[in-house]
């Protein structure tokens, strides 16, 4: 069903919109920014500054910004999703060329009052997009081979861009939530069995790519893969991320060591504690019951998500509502396995809760779409 | 865009089972991250808990403080100063070059030692504290600390480091610590754990080498909880580790620092013994040098200067150089011909100026010869040719035996580095070191301290304790350590008989309290602080006949190098024996002229504690007694203060 077909009489207006809120959502997201705001208090020793601080204002932004966004009623948004991808990509294209150099990665532009990470940006728009795209098109093409390629470009382009960068955990981030935008659309399952093909062959090309000219990662990238797949190679070295990771969560125990009790992270063990592995941090200092409650907070958000899309009868609304979850789900599955050795070390941060500006916004920005969708849906 | 409401419918019910399949795994995704944090958290957690303990709690040593040195009296000779370095760590400089410029601004950095650190900086981990600069004043300290806030990565640092006040009075003696070495770590079975923290300063020669089990003390031990880069975030608990124990030495400071001071300017050795105790009272080696110099690691050119010297500062001449002792000898001939029976106080030996042995003639220093000779006039004359006729009539064996009795030949368990065993030689021993048999001339030129026998300075004072009192008076040096008091070396009754005793005391009265004695020019006049003594002149090598063809007939003629070696001793007062006082001048010359003067001096300062009054002095020497005591006040740093003494 299309919003033309409906009457927009039934849509709250004004400030009753916020009634419509999905407040179980907003609440949630609060309390797993809490959590975060929590840890990285305990990270800085039991000080405000410098992450818990910054952290909270930067969220107070991120939920006016979720308000914001919220407030608009879905279908512009839906109107704006070609030229929000194709801004997006744009910016991707610049950081090409005017990227400030950190970190050895090419993906900021500073604009002076804040640093902008078009690759989180993409995220986002990326899922907006790939709706808006499937809302238009008629049912009975989906699993057209044109119409289904077109949207394989859709991903691909910015992901060959994230690649150049480098960065290897935005680019598998992209490429898995467009596949599952595509999945969730209903492309036929063949077509998946040809993208696992593709990746496989990407993979395989990557490492085959490796010492030669035209090598597509870094040295620094490899070297991760290497020691995720053994760690013990290097302990002091680049193995050295996920071996400390390991002891720090695993040491926590069952109801771990108390609040700011966690003697690895605060003693600098751990590497990017305040960032990427402040996970660690709630495993060392409140255990399995701390991070067991933390990954249950995210699965309701995805229940609450889910769910929020079944009850709507809009396509765009509940392919970009699953989409943004997926998105979602994707941050937090890929930073766990990550800090808990299963999956190898990339720069994804646990959302809402790592330290980090562009991550956080984007994202309250895409839940801000998904509140959108849910106070303008079809009543 | 308007589609048909089957269409909307298909769509619906297509997203809902695709988005529950999704939902539906990612919620088993979630499950499998449960189960992993269940196994790890759970399941593991022993483990990881062991692995954290491990990163976080790291044991370090406490160091101990160094035990104290102090003389008899309590004065300082090795203690512990503070000493103040600069280090830096690079990650927190910075701009390591810009840093190390400023820092140069504000104190002097050398270079060698710069360049090091540069290095250091470059090549270590970047959380290294890397030292920039060892031994720095205090004044500096306090620059580099009021100009903190411009200096990042620049920390100043207190340690204690070992400090020697007296310089190189001790040097030969006390000896200096310095950084454990590699070869020093070969040499001990079961190193101490404090002997492989780098750096760690240990005894290198001397007392500090030697009693270092007792200086060094046990190491404590902290637990402390230290971060990824090593930096002590707080300390878990300690075990308290025993401070070095301090070591009190029977040397009299002032008296050691007047003897050093007295015998400056001349390649000699001077040891100084209490009579009753066998306390070491001064035990001196000239030229000295300074032990602080090795403890901050001593340059390549001081090194060299003090190998290249012919003057030898390096090795303690008072116990590890052996001379042959000359006349100074004669008195354990004479006691050995006494005791054997072979002589009696009245008897007397004709001396012609020489006397032949299997046709070869033996000379008398004095060539036209003494005439007749008692054992009185051959002391106090020195006559050679008496002491030809006892070795002829006792036999080496039992002048030797006579030799070991008396201290020399021995080695004395004192805590110095290589204490001089010397040699008082057998037919035995020849054969079994040279392969060459025993022969007549051997003895002769034993008897006179010539040939193979061989002393050292403090088995020279040893033996004059022992004969002005008659008992195996042994030397001691440590008087106390940790404030128990070592034994004394007072020793037992050496069963000679008192009356040979007697005999050859008399004649060293006479050697320097009669007009014709050899040091009668180095007398006491003092009543109650008469000298008894003995000179010695031990020759390095003969005049060659070709010297003495060019015109050199007498020793100052030669090169220093080829002089021989002026020896004394003696014992004082006369009838109540205190100190028993022994002085070499290697080179020096004859022992009454070179040796004598020295030796009466610092009888004198021992016996009286001060400067003597000049009325101590026969008339005629007053006037350069006092100018000699003037300047050698001025020479002696008055005690306790040093300019490099900061504590």
């Amino acid at each position: 069903m299309s919003y033309l077909e409906y009457s927009v009489k039934s849509i709250p207006t004004g400030l009753r919109k916020i009634l419509y809120l999905n407040w179980p959502l907003t609440i949630l997201l609060i309390a797993v920014a809490s959590v975060g705001f929590l840890m990285l208090y305990s990270v800085a020793g039991g000080s405000f500054t410098p992450w818990a601080e910054p952290q909270m204002k930067r969220f107070a932004l991120g939920l006016f910004l979720m308000l914001s966004v919220a407030m608009v009623p879905i279908w512009f948004w839906r109107n704006m999703a070609v030229l929000a991808y194709g801004s997006a990509l744009l910016l991707l294209m610049l950081v090409d060329r005017l990227g400030s150099e950190r970190m050895g990665a090419q993906r900021w532009i500073d604009l002076g009052f804040m640093v902008l990470q078009p690759s989180e940006l993409m995220k986002i728009t990326l899922v907006m997009l790939l709706a808006a795209y499937y809302d238009w098109l008629p049912l009975n093409r989906t699993s057209k081979p044109f119409w289904v390629l077109l949207p394989v470009i859709f991903i691909l382009i910015p992901v060959a861009l994230v690649i150049r960068q480098p960065d290897l955990g935005t680019a598998i981030l992209l490429l898995t939530s467009g596949a599952l935008l595509m999945f969730l659309a209903g492309v036929h399952w063949a077509y998946f069995a040809s993208v696992f093909a593709a990746v496989a062959g990407l993979v395989t090309t990557v490492f085959k790519s490796r010492g030669t000219d035209w090598q597509m990662i870094k040295d620094y990238q490899f070297r991760r893969i290497d020691t995720f797949l053994d760690p013990s190679s290097d302990p002091l070295g680049a193995g050295y991320h996920i071996t400390q990771s390991k002891i720090s969560l695993g040491s926590g125990g069952w109801s771990g060591r108390g609040f700011m009790q966690g003697t690895q992270s605060r003693l600098n063990f751990l590497p990017e504690k305040h960032t990427d592995f402040i996970f660690t941090t709630l495993a060392e200092e409140f255990g399995f019951v701390g991070a067991f409650s933390l990954l249950c907070l995210y699965a309701l958000i995805i229940v609450f998500c889910i769910s929020a899309a079944m009850s709507n009868r809009d396509r765009f609304s509940s392919l970009l509502i699953l989409g943004i979850a997926a998105t979602f789900f994707l941050f937090f599955a890929v930073n766990m396995s990550m800090v808990m050795g299963l999956a190898p070390v990339v720069g994804v941060p646990l959302p809402l809760v790592s330290y980090g500006g562009s991550a956080m916004l984007v994202l309250l920005i895409g839940f801000g779409l998904v509140q959108s969708a849910h106070i303008h849906k079809p009543r | 865009m308007k589609h048909p409401l089957r269409d909307t419918a298909e769509s619906q019910r297509r997203i809902t089972r695709r988005g529950l399949i999704l939902g539906g795994g990612q919620i088993g995704f979630m499950g499998l991250l449960a189960l992993r944090m269940r196994y790890m958290q759970v399941e593991q957690a022993d483990e990881f808990r062991l692995l954290a303990e491990e990163n976080r709690i790291s044991i370090r040593l406490i160091t101990p403080a160094r035990g104290r040195i102090f003389d008899r009296n309590g004065a300082v000779i090795a203690q512990n100063s503070p000493s103040y370095r600069i280090n830096m760590v690079r990650e927190q400089a910075g701009d390591v070059d810009n840093i190390i410029a400023r820092l140069a601004r504000l104190v002097e950095l050398d270079a060698d030692e710069l360049e090091r650190a540069r290095r250091e900086l470059r090549d270590l981990r970047g959380d290294t504290e890397v030292t920039i600069a060892d031994r720095v004043s205090w004044e500096d300290i306090s620059r580099v600390a009021v100009n903190a806030p411009a200096l990042p990565g620049v920390t100043p640092e207190v340690g204690l480091s070992r400090h020697y006040p007296a310089g190189a009075d001790y040097a030969h003696i006390v000896g200096y610590v310095g950084p454990v070495s590699d070869r020093d770590l070969e040499n001990i079975d079961a190193p101490d754990q404090l002997l492989l923290i780098p750096r760690f300063q240990i005894g290198k020669i001397g007392v500090e080498a030697k009693l270092e089990d007792v200086l060094r003390g046990k190491a404590g031990t902290k637990r402390v909880e230290v971060n990824a880069s090593g930096r002590v975030m707080r300390e878990l608990d300690r075990q308290e580790g025993q401070a070095g124990a301090d070591v009190q030495l029977t040397l009299d400071n002032e008296l050691q620092s007047y003897v050093h001071a007295r015998l400056a300017g001349e390649s000699a050795a001077a040891v100084v013994i209490d009579c009753e105790t066998g306390d070491l009272l001064a035990c001196a080696s000239t030229p000295g040098f300074d032990p602080n110099l090795f403890v901050r690691g001593i340059s390549v050119a001081d090194y060299k200067a003090l190998l290249d010297n012919e003057f030898r500062p390096l090795p303690n001449k008072a116990v590890q150089g052996v001379y042959p002792p000359g006349s100074t000898f004669k008195m354990v001939t004479a006691l050995a011909a006494l005791e054997d029976g072979q002589l009696d106080a009245g008897d007397t030996v004709p001396c012609r100026g020489f006397i032949k042995v299997s046709n070869r003639r033996f000379h008398c220093w004095k060539r036209a010869g003494h005439g007749n000779v008692n054992l009185l006039r051959s002391l106090r004359e020195s006559c050679d040719v008496f002491y030809y006729e006892m070795a002829l009539r006792t036999g080496i064996e039992k002048i030797s035996a006579m030799a070991r009795r008396l201290g020399l030949g021995q080695v004395y368990d004192l805590p110095m580095t290589s204490v001089a065993k010397g040699l008082a030689p057998t037919k035995e021993w020849k054969e079994a070191a040279k392969g060459e048999e025993w022969v007549i001339g051997d003895s002769v030129n034993s008897a006179i301290g010539q040939g193979f026998v061989l002393a050292s300075p403090l088995q020279l004072a040893v033996m004059i304790a022992r004969i002005s009192t008659g008992r195996s008076v042994m030397p001691r040096l440590v008087k106390s350590i940790d404030g128990i008091e070592q034994p004394l070396g007072t020793g037992e009754d050496m069963g000679l008989n008192p009356n040979n005793l007697q005999q050859v005391r008399n004649a060293m009265f006479e050697v320097s309290n009669n007009r014709r004695g050899t040091a009668y020019r180095s007398r006491i006049i003092e009543d109650a602080y008469r000298m008894a003594g003995k000179t010695g002149t031990s020759q390095v090598r003969n005049i060659t006949a070709a010297e003495r063809a060019r015109g050199v007939t007498q020793n100052s003629d030669l090169p220093w190098e080829r002089r021989d070696h002026a020896l004394f001793v003696d014992f004082a007062p006369f009838d109540n024996p205190r100190v028993a006082v022994a002085v070499v001048v290697e080179h020096g010359g004859g022992g009454s002229v070179a040796a004598a003067p020295i030796a009466r001096d610092i009888t004198l300062q021992a016996l009286y504690g001060e400067d003597p009054p000049l009325d101590a002095y026969p008339a005629a020497d007053r006037d350069s007694i006092r100018e000699q005591q003037e300047k050698l006040r001025r020479d002696r740093p008055a005690s306790g203060t040093d300019e490099n003494d900061r504590a």
